[in-house]
């Protein structure tokens, strides 16, 4: 196979990974690793840094849109980045000490979870009461556009919210995936604040997160050009085309059947990872 | 839909619902710009080296030039592609951190001066990681 039909093919890959991860929500980046490693046979390193990129194009490019409409809460984005920047630059530095057998192990497992949360019925968000001191203090008590008109929300346990942010972080620098799930289950359960907020600060921080594990992939060279190219385009290819096409009714049936091709790639990337092949 | 929240400016002050517009069309034209400049270098590579076969099985860690951006730079007009991809991608990975340096600004404006300390934080643990 020659570079031509080899990027030809991984751009094709990368745009159907992209459109399934926008229409299902789970984002590009849990399919783009296995598909990389189990596939295409490519070094683990270069696909986490590979898909660390593509996450960065297609957060940035959704956040745009979302940003724009007024659902972000971008104050709560900007306090969690802390936690999340944080835990990325450690997980960053964590993926070049692990061996690969021990981070494909774990992409796995994460894997399953990611799945599975996805299909997680959110926590009614808090909508009144006494917002905590905390909350008031850092001004994250918000509101956000609805046909019906603005709908105001409470933040609750900023504390909690911190913490699971900061494991998300990690996750994210040493495995190069969004962690997009956690990060909503973060907003959404601890936090309680709405799935519509939630799904779109969670997006909007993931650009950010990113971006601080990726200069310690690219300094240390995990970052190939002629990988990142067909994947980036592949990627937000895809998700421009899912942003577009409006199959809410599908959703569901299409959101079955990502998982179980994620959870048969996640016991692949767990077999692999225990005999040691990747 | 961008009226709704956009237009309240009041007294000319910057409001949160100004910042929200900027940030929206700085991540929009980012991504452009990178994508443009990723796809100018990868035909610039598939010419070059298209026939050529990947290796990729094994880790062997990037050349200099793939690493550093002023060699990035340099390897570009030399006419190489995997550099000008390289460039276009940390266009890509600047868009992020750009939004937070507007936030700041933005702020700075507004004088919440606990969220600029906050931004500034942020912006400080990506870049010296850098």
């Amino acid at each position: 196979m020659t570079i031509l039909v080899f990027s030809v093919i991984l751009f094709f890959g990368a745009l159907i990974a992209g459109l399934l991860g926008s229409l299902t929500g789970l984002g590009g980046g849990v399919v783009l690793i296995p598909l990389l490693t189990l596939v295409f046979k490519v070094d683990i390193h270069y696909a986490i840094g590979t898909s660390l990129i593509s996450v960065i194009a297609t957060s940035s490019g959704a956040a745009a849109a979302y940003v724009k409409e007024g659902i972000t809460n971008i104050r709560l984005g900007m306090f969690l980045e802390l936690a999340t920047t944080a835990g990325a630059i450690g997980g960053a530095f964590l993926a070049t000490y692990l061996p690969t057998s021990v981070i494909a192990i774990l992409f796995g497992v994460i894997l399953i979870v990611s799945a599975l949360l996805s299909f997680a019925r959110p926590a009614d968000p808090v909508t009144a009461g006494t917002p905590s001191a905390l909350s008031k203090k850092l001004r994250l008590n918000n509101s956000f556009p609805t046909p019906e008109g603005e709908k105001h929300y409470l933040v609750k346990n900023v504390v909690g919210g911190f913490i699971m942010m900061n494991i998300a972080g990690v996750i994210s620098g040493l495995l190069g995936i969004g962690s997009g799930a956690l990060k909503v289950i973060a907003m959404d359960n601890i936090m309680r604040i709405p799935f519509k907020v939630s799904t779109t600060t969670s997006n909007f921080m993931i650009g950010v997160t990113a971006a601080a594990s990726v200069g310690i992939y690219l300094k240390r060279g995990y970052i190939d050009p002629g990988l990142s190219m067909p994947v980036m385009l592949g990627v937000l290819g895809g998700a421009f085309l899912g942003s577009r096409m409006l199959t809410k009714a599908k959703t569901k049936s299409l959101k079955m059947l990502f998982a179980a091709v994620i959870l048969v790639l996640a016991a692949e990337m767990i077999y692999n990872g225990i005999n040691h092949t990747i | 839909m961008a009226t709704t929240k956009g237009a309240r400016r009041i007294g000319g002050k910057i409001r949160d619902a100004d910042l929200e517009q900027i940030i929206g069309e700085l991540l929009r034209y980012g991504v452009l710009a990178s994508s443009l400049v990723v796809l100018a270098g990868g035909i610039v590579y598939l010419v070059r080296h298209g026939g050529q076969y990947p290796q990729y099985q094994a880790f062997r860690g990037e050349p200099d030039k793939m690493r550093k951006p002023v060699l990035m730079w340099e390897a570009v007009w030399r006419g190489e592609g995997r550099p000008l991809i390289q460039l276009g991608l940390l266009i890509l990975v600047a868009t992020p951190i750009a939004r937070i340096l507007f936030s700041f600004i933005g702020y700075l404006l507004e004088k919440d001066y606990l969220y600029a300390a906050l931004t500034v934080i942020v912006l400080l643990v990506i870049l010296l990681n850098f």
